[in-house]
């Protein structure tokens, strides 16, 4: 009688097999699946080796110091063969500064430096509101950069006061956030002066006209109620500009006179153009697509007509018409010898466009609100504009925010076409004056390439804050 | 017992105009219709006398006076002694032509790209990120400006394809000797018929009845197919019918017509016969494309990922493969979100033809905004009128992009 075979312990368990583990099993899971996932990866392995054969090569003989392309070639062609093609980056080297700046003159390049710091500050407060830490942070490590690029044009004494106010505001945005709001509203006026120059006082009294109409606004509302003190308001204020303002200016200017070296806007070029246009052209279409869009699902038929109208008008055009617009068709619409600047033309009729896609956006930021909302808004006896500030824009304002971004991003990218009025647009303006160039003629690579990699990450910068504001924002709604 | 309260009558004030909310509404509609008729009377008061002091006047005869000016690529006939209008026509026809064509192109390539992004396989998935992300953080000018540079700069001139003695040519032409690209332009062969019928048009509107017959005939037979499908629960082989009644009719016709194609010839100092097709347009429509391709990509790609998991993971328990769940379950739902954003992403693809300025291509800017505006002195004319052409055609193009989507909405009790 034989013994049944009965094991003591247990096994050990056997490792998988070969093609079940490790990579073999994660190339099978993801990249040979199936025939047709087969043909794929290798399709695209091919594809990407061909693209890296190309341009490898070509990215690796790069040349940074040369005079011209010919010299570039020639370097080129003694390092690597005659054959050997290769990158003349020399070109970026040379002109970069055309690039970022167009003709600003090179002693007063402190000044966009600077104003593109402050808008980081500025735009601290609004994008990071809830959160101290991160603010700080962003305002820190734009004031070391600005340092550091400030180092090279600026005296001592001039570097130890931007290191003293940046400090200052990198500490104030850790221990008080909000009060950089002050900052963002003082820009607006602070960046025109830096960016053209000219007499300091101009700017302080165009601000001066908000508190004439806080001002007035004081003095009558108690008296004659909100909705006269706000049009008295205004008119204070729009006398205040019109006349008095640039009258205020030009006393104190001969009696303190402070300013900058004036600079006149055709110098104005490259990306410095590119972000005058586009960040001011945003912030200020923000608040007219805001009232396009409450206009639109308003109750009241004219004025929703006309929002509509406008709306659909401006969307139904190319960009590149509106731009004509503003170049050849503003000085018929305009008083009889009003000829004024063409950037700021240009801003106008930038702004009048993207406010119609803002208000587009936050017209669907209106509608994701529930209709509870309004209600709950009513039933609390508020009127139309304490609903709309206290409850409703608040939350539409927020849910649209990534919209507004990618607005900002098309935006961004269409300030190339600035460059068919006449303007200096980094793109085809900038490229254009550096490929004409005796020295550079026949480069299309390069400069093409060098202006595509600042505006692929001033994008993808702005489209991952926006990716990231959107996955902040849907936690807290659903 | 019911009590009626008497509201005291009160008689109308002033202000109540402003602070009576039944009044409040109908002022500040006046208030604004003032306003915006002020503003308007001021523009056109300004209009008035700006014309005036350069003496001009608004006027749309110059549209029936003679171009003076040649246009390259033309769809209907069109001589440099033709009007205004009519290089406007040529112009629009141009607009709409790669308008169409980018739709198309930049619609199939942004719908396969967008599937691909999101595959299971790591390689084409990475792939296909790089290059959306690539091109639509880029401006669009940028693609354009740079097709065009580099078609122009890179290929080899036309005297390169000439064969010299010992038979050594610098450059070949590309599918088997059918398709030359120069530096001048793509020499494309052009399809001829032998025998076209009788009167102008008539061979072409021939093939579009006989095109639309098939199409007919082959919804009838898909149709009994479903019919038999239903009815017995085999689906009839049905792949060969369907090639054949789409295809044959029209090759039937087509070759009794004598159809060939006209290959382009190297002769003399340049291609002789064929379509030579300029740059500008090909360098348009491939950056359009391109560009457009990245951003429907990722509408469709997050038109997929708003489908419920649920969905796909009740496919693959019915047993469908990924392809079938794909076509079947996934993408038509995906469309009713996906819709939407596409119209808008046409609408602009429309109105980006006109950065064909960057290169010179006459579409509407070109001609009626851009020659004529100059030769003419007419801004403002020219300028209001391509603005309203434009305008109308963007509205058609949601209108009828509209009202195809909500014949696929879901419909909602």
């Amino acid at each position: 009688m034989s013994e049944a075979y009965v094991r003591g312990a247990i096994l050990p368990p056997l490792a998988p097999p070969v093609s079940e583990r490790g990579v073999v099993k994660w190339m099978r899971e993801n990249l040979f699946s199936g025939w047709l996932n087969s043909v794929l990866t290798v399709l695209a392995v091919l594809a990407v080796y061909y693209i890296a054969s190309l341009c490898l090569p070509w990215l690796l003989h790069g040349v940074w110091n040369a005079g011209s392309l010919g010299e570039c070639r020639s370097i080129i062609a003694t390092n690597y063969g005659p054959d050997a093609g290769g990158a003349c980056w020399a070109v970026i080297h040379a002109r970069w500064y055309q690039f970022i700046f167009g003709f600003y003159p090179i002693e007063a390049w402190w000044r966009p430096i600077l104003d593109f710091a402050l808008l980081f500050v500025a735009l601290a407060p609004v994008l990071f509101s809830d959160n101290p830490r991160k603010a700080a942070i962003m305002v820190g490590v734009v004031s070391v950069i600005l340092v550091l690029s400030l180092m090279a044009l600026v005296p001592w004494w001039a570097l130890l006061l931007t290191i003293a106010l940046m400090a200052g505001l990198s500490f104030l945005s850790y221990t008080a956030t909000s009060k950089l709001l002050w900052v963002a509203a003082v820009y607006p006026f602070l960046s025109v002066w830096l960016l053209w120059g000219g007499s300091v006082w101009g700017p302080v009294m165009a601000m001066a006209g908000f508190g004439v109409m806080v001002l007035v606004y004081r003095v009558i509302s108690p008296g004659l109620g909100v909705i006269m003190g706000t049009a008295l308001g205004f008119v204070a204020a729009c006398i205040w500009w019109l006349f008095l303002g640039s009258l205020a200016a030009a006393a104190i200017q001969s009696v303190v006179p402070f300013g900058l070296t004036y600079v006149e806007s055709d110098r104005f070029g490259g990306f410095l153009l590119a972000f005058v246009i586009g960040v001011s052209s945003i912030s200020i279409s923000l608040p007219i697509g805001v009232m396009l869009a409450l206009g639109r699902q308003s109750n009241m038929f004219l004025i929703r007509t006309l929002s509509v109208s406008f709306i659909e008008f401006v969307r139904g055009v190319p960009l590149i018409t509106m731009l004509f617009t503003a170049s050849l068709l503003l000085q018929y619409f305009l008083p009889p010898g009003n000829n004024f600047d063409l950037i700021l033309r240009v801003v106008i009729l930038v702004t009048l466009f993207s406010a119609a896609y803002n208000a587009e956006v936050i017209r669907g930021g209106l509608a994701a609100l529930p209709k509870g909302q309004y209600e709950a808004a009513d039933a609390l006896g508020l009127d139309y504009w304490q609903a709309q500030r206290l409850i409703i824009m608040p939350q539409a304002l927020k849910v649209s925010i990534p919209g507004v971004v990618s607005t900002f991003i098309g935006l961004f990218k269409d300030t190339t076409l600035v460059s068919f009025v006449g303007l200096l647009d980094p793109l085809r303006g900038v490229t254009t004056i550096v490929r004409a160039d005796l020295a550079w003629k026949g480069i299309y690579w390069e400069p093409y390439i060098f202006v595509a990699a600042i505006f692929f990450i001033a994008c993808f910068g702005m489209s991952r804050y926006s990716m990231y504001l959107e996955g902040k924002l849907k936690t807290d709604h659903r | 017992m019911a009590m009626a309260i008497e509201t005291p009558k009160q008689g109308f004030r002033l202000g109540m105009l402003i602070y009576d909310t039944r009044y409040r509404a109908i002022t500040i509609q006046v208030i604004v219709l003032l306003l915006f008729l002020l503003f308007v009377g001021w523009l056109a008061d300004n209009t008035r006398h700006n014309l005036a002091l350069k003496g001009k006047d608004i006027d749309f005869s110059f549209l029936w006076r003679r171009a003076g000016y040649d246009i390259g690529q033309h769809l209907i006939p069109y001589t440099n002694d033709s009007t205004n209008f009519w290089a406007g026509l040529v112009g629009l026809i141009n607009t709409l032509v790669v308008a169409v064509l980018g739709c198309i192109f930049s619609t199939i390539l942004g719908v396969i790209f967008g599937v691909l992004r999101l595959s299971k396989n790591w390689v084409v998935a990475r792939l296909m990120t790089v290059y959306i992300e690539m091109f639509r953080n880029v401006p669009l000018l940028l693609w354009i400006i740079l097709v065009y540079v580099i078609l122009g700069e890179t290929r080899p001139q036309p005297k390169d394809f000439k064969a010299a003695a010992d038979g050594t040519q610098i450059a070949t032409m590309n599918l088997w000797d059918s398709v030359a690209v120069t530096n001048r332009g793509t020499n494309l062969p052009l399809p001829l018929l032998d025998r076209p019928l009788p009167g102008g048009y008539t061979s072409a509107l021939a093939i579009i009845i006989v095109l639309i017959g098939s199409f007919w005939i082959n919804h009838i037979l898909s149709n009994r197919a479903k019919a038999t499908q239903e009815a017995t629960g085999v689906r009839p082989v049905m792949w060969w019918k369907t090639l054949a009644i789409l295809v044959l009719p029209t090759l039937g016709l087509l070759l009794a017509m004598g159809f060939h194609l006209e290959y382009p010839v190297f002769k003399g100092f340049n291609f002789q016969g064929g379509i030579n097709v300029a740059h500008a347009f090909t360098a348009l429509l491939i950056a359009l494309t391109l560009y457009y391709a990245s951003v429907t990509a990722e509408i469709v790609r997050s038109g997929i990922q708003a489908i419920n998991r649920g969905q796909s993971e009740a496919a693959y328990a019915l047993g469908l493969r990924p392809g079938r769940t794909m076509n079947l379950i996934i993408l038509p739902q995906a469309l009713r979100v996906i819709i939407p954003p596409m119209i808008s992403q046409w609408l602009s693809l429309t109105k980006d033809t006109s950065l064909g300025i960057a290169v010179s291509y006459l579409d509407l800017r070109g001609t009626l905004g851009g020659i004529t505006l100059n030769q003419t002195g007419r801004e403002l004319e020219c300028m209001l009128l391509m603005m309203l052409i434009y305008l109308i055609i963007s509205l058609i193009i949601s209108a009828v992009a509209n009202a195809y989507n909500a014949s696929v909405k879901l419909k909602e009790r």
